[in-house]
Order: structure tokens, then sequence, then C-alpha cells
């Protein structure tokens, strides 16, 4: 197995080849910001705030799609990253309604730490204010369409880990919303086990379990690392989050 | 104190809120004694003013919702030497800016007419209830805003921590800045 030795925030660092920027940063204790990615599931790039600059390209790079070469030089935590970040969930906030005084996940939402993280204390940009859909056809669970950030990660864990695919993404840009099958209510999908993984893998109050009033929904997603690592090393243990 | 020996004139002000950020304001507890002898309180929801003062600094809790308090911002602004957004429904709209998913004549019909008994009718113009503008907005939608304490509410160290550091003319250390 070829290593690749990189510099990180001026640190060096290996990681394997193949391996991306993010998970030989957080390897190293280097915590890139996220909120699309989750350990276990195929990275899409989504949210953009894992973006780094990579020493000799002009362009940004996500670092969770971006593998590890020899001799690079990254850096996670600049001026222009920061403002870059910060815009992004300014953007998010603007765009859907998170009104987290009255969220099932005040207190627990990773939307929320990321704005505390990098200073978010007002949104610049106009919100948009959609009227938005509250699906609640579902028997144990409910999709509120007002928080959803669109980072797929439900998407993929319904397709990648319990294998049904329920969930897809419809629409354009600032249109596009998660569905369940053809389109059709939660509740009347056909191949939905009811597992709730994509409840669990939710970073915000978007997927909620049903009688959860405001911060009282927990989120645990610890079943996603039993199973990732018992298909990789056939052993059922709990690995690091990342 | 300032720096100059004078008292901090400071005011607070309620627009669209639930006056949960001055009950955070009241939190500060012993606290308060101490900040009163550093500031004169010029204006508040619960003291009567005629017309607003000019201050140092002005705490506004709520959103901007109705064209009494489009007013009433925009002077606020102009009498304040720094304005504070306290609190989320200053800063994001929060609960109050949950009604501009909505045309506002469909909510006011829904309120005064449809979920209403008995039916007294939509206030029109010449009414004592101000009218609502068609969106809620951030209070920095509309003036210009000098520091942001999110929240909802916002800790009352934090409120403390804003208003000592005004007091001392330096910048307050505000750690726990947190939407929610």
């Amino acid at each position: 197995m070829s290593v690749k030795t990189l510099t990180i925030d001026g640190r060096p660092v290996t990681g394997r080849a193949g391996e991306t920027i993010f998970n030989v940063a957080w390897d190293n204790g280097i915590r890139i910001p996220r909120l699309c990615h989750v350990g276990g599931l195929t990275d899409v790039g989504a949210c953009r705030l894992c973006l780094v600059e990579i020493e000799g390209q002009n362009r940004l790079a996500a670092a969770c799609l971006t593998p590890v070469e020899e001799g690079m030089v990254v850096r996670t935590q600049t001026d222009r990253l920061r403002e870059h970040r910060r815009l992004l969930v300014e953007l998010l906030l603007a765009e859907r309604n998170h009104v987290c005084s009255v969220c099932v996940m005040n207190g627990a939402c990773e939307l929320q730490d990321l704005a505390a993280e990098l200073g978010v204390d007002h949104v610049r940009l106009r919100y948009l204010h959609p009227k938005l859909e509250v699906d609640t056809s579902h028997e144990r669970f409910g999709m509120d369409h007002n928080r959803c950030v669109l980072c797929t990660r439900c998407v993929r864990v319904c397709d990648e880990v319990e294998g049904a695919h329920t969930k897809d993404v419809a629409g354009r840009g600032t249109l596009s919303r998660i569905i369940h099958d053809l389109d059709q209510p939660w509740g009347e999908s056909d191949t939905c086990t009811g597992c709730g993984k994509c409840v669990h893998v939710c970073p915000t109050g978007a997927l909620f379990t049903k009688g959860k009033s405001v911060m009282e929904m927990i989120k645990d997603r610890r079943f996603l690392k039993y199973i990732v690592t018992a298909r990789e090393r056939r052993q059922w243990i709990l690995q690091e989050e990342k | 104190m300032d720096p100059a020996g004078r008292k901090v004139r400071v005011a607070t002000a309620w627009l669209s809120g639930c006056s949960g950020c001055h009950m955070s304001l009241l939190d500060m507890d012993e606290r308060l004694l101490e900040l009163a002898s550093r500031i004169e309180l010029m204006a508040s929801p619960l003291t009567d003013w005629k017309e607003f003062p000019e201050t140092d600094v002005t705490l506004v809790e709520g959103a901007v919702g109705n064209v009494e308090q489009l007013e009433l911002i925009r002077l606020i602004r102009s009498r304040s030497r720094l304005l504070v957004s306290l609190g989320d429904c200053a800063i994001t709209g929060n609960v109050p800016a949950m009604r501009n998913v909505y045309p506002v004549e469909d909510l006011l019909r829904e309120s005064y007419e449809a979920q209403s008994a008995p039916v007294i009718g939509v206030p029109g113009r010449g009414s004592a209830v101000p009218r609502l503008i068609d969106r809620v907005l951030q209070v920095h939608q509309v003036v210009e805003v000098d520091y942001f304490l999110p929240g909802c509410p916002p800790d009352a160290g934090a409120i403390y921590e804003l208003l000592a550091a005004l007091c001392e003319g330096r910048q307050p250390a505000l750690e726990t800045r947190r939407f929610g």
C-alpha cells in the first residue's frame, strides 16, 4: 500500500494512496468543518464546507472528495476559507425556515453548531421564507422540509446501508427537495422499511421521530459505524467517529 | 461609568418578541445592582417615556412586524450611539417571522374572521392596531446594527458582558453566541 506524505496546516502528515484530505486531516486531529460528510457513506461534496486551499491551485477543493498527493501543501484555516464557510452557512440559514428556538434538534443540531463555531451571529442575506411542506404521513417519523439542508445523508444511508433507496432528490436549485419513491407521501412509500437510519444521520431537525417536542430529539448514528466496520472488517465493533 | 466617569445612558426596546430577552436581562440577578451604579436607564418597556431618548446603548428585542415598529426602530437608531440586536427575533425574525410564508391579508382574515369568535373583522385604516407590514423584518434589514447577541433568549451572562464592556469602553468578549 503506497503512502503519501503531505503538509496540512503546516504539519507533516501521511495518508494512504486514495485517502481523502478530509480523512487524513481528521485522523491527525485537524478538524475540517463539514455538513454532508458522514463516515461510512460515499462522499458527494454537497455542502462545500470542507473546502480547502491547495498550494499551486487557484481553485478551492472539497477535502472530502480530493485524494491526498505526495508533497501536497494544504491549508484548512485561512481568512478566505473562513469567509466562504461563513457565507455558506448564512446561505443555508436564509434559504429555508430554520427556526432554532422551536426545533426538535435545538441544542444538538449540526447546522446550529457550525453557525456558532464559524461566528455567524446574524445573516447578511435576505431570508427567502419559502412555504414548505411538513410530511407526517409516516407512522413513526416526520420530515420537515423547512429544516432540510439537502446534504443527502438520508438519501445515501437509505441506498448504501439499508439498500432501500426510498429517498432521492427532485427539482433544481432552491426548488430541490427530498422525495420518497415516485414523489409520494413518505407514509405511502412501498420501499421504506421504517428502519429510521435516515432520521439518525440527518444533521438538523428535518428528519425526526414523531412525538418529540422542542429540544427533545436525540440522534445516535453509532449504528452506522457498527455496520460499516462489520462490512469492511467482519467485526462488530465501534470505531472512532469521523 | 464610561472611562470619562459619566454614567452610560442605556435604553431597551421591545418590538415583535415575547419579552423573554428582557426576562433574561433581569436574570443577571445581583449583577443588576452593580450595573445600576454604572448606567442610567433612559427608557424600557416598563418606564414611561413620551419621546424616545438619546442613548449611548440601546438593546432591541424583537423583529420589526408593523408600521409602528418600523418607525420606532428608525427613530431609535437615530438616537442611539450603539444599537444592539438582542436575541433571535431581532436577529433572525425567529417565531414572529414564521408568518412570512403567508400573505398578510390571509393571516388577518384567518385571525380576525375565520378563527375569531365573535367575528370582529380585520382592523381597517385608522384602527388603533398598527398595520402589519408584508414581511416581518430583521432589525439589521431596516437599520444598521452594531452588536448581535443571538439566543432565544440570549444568556444573561452574555448580556452582562456586553453592557459591562460597553461601560468600560472595550470590545465585549462574547463566546456564547448561538441561535436558539
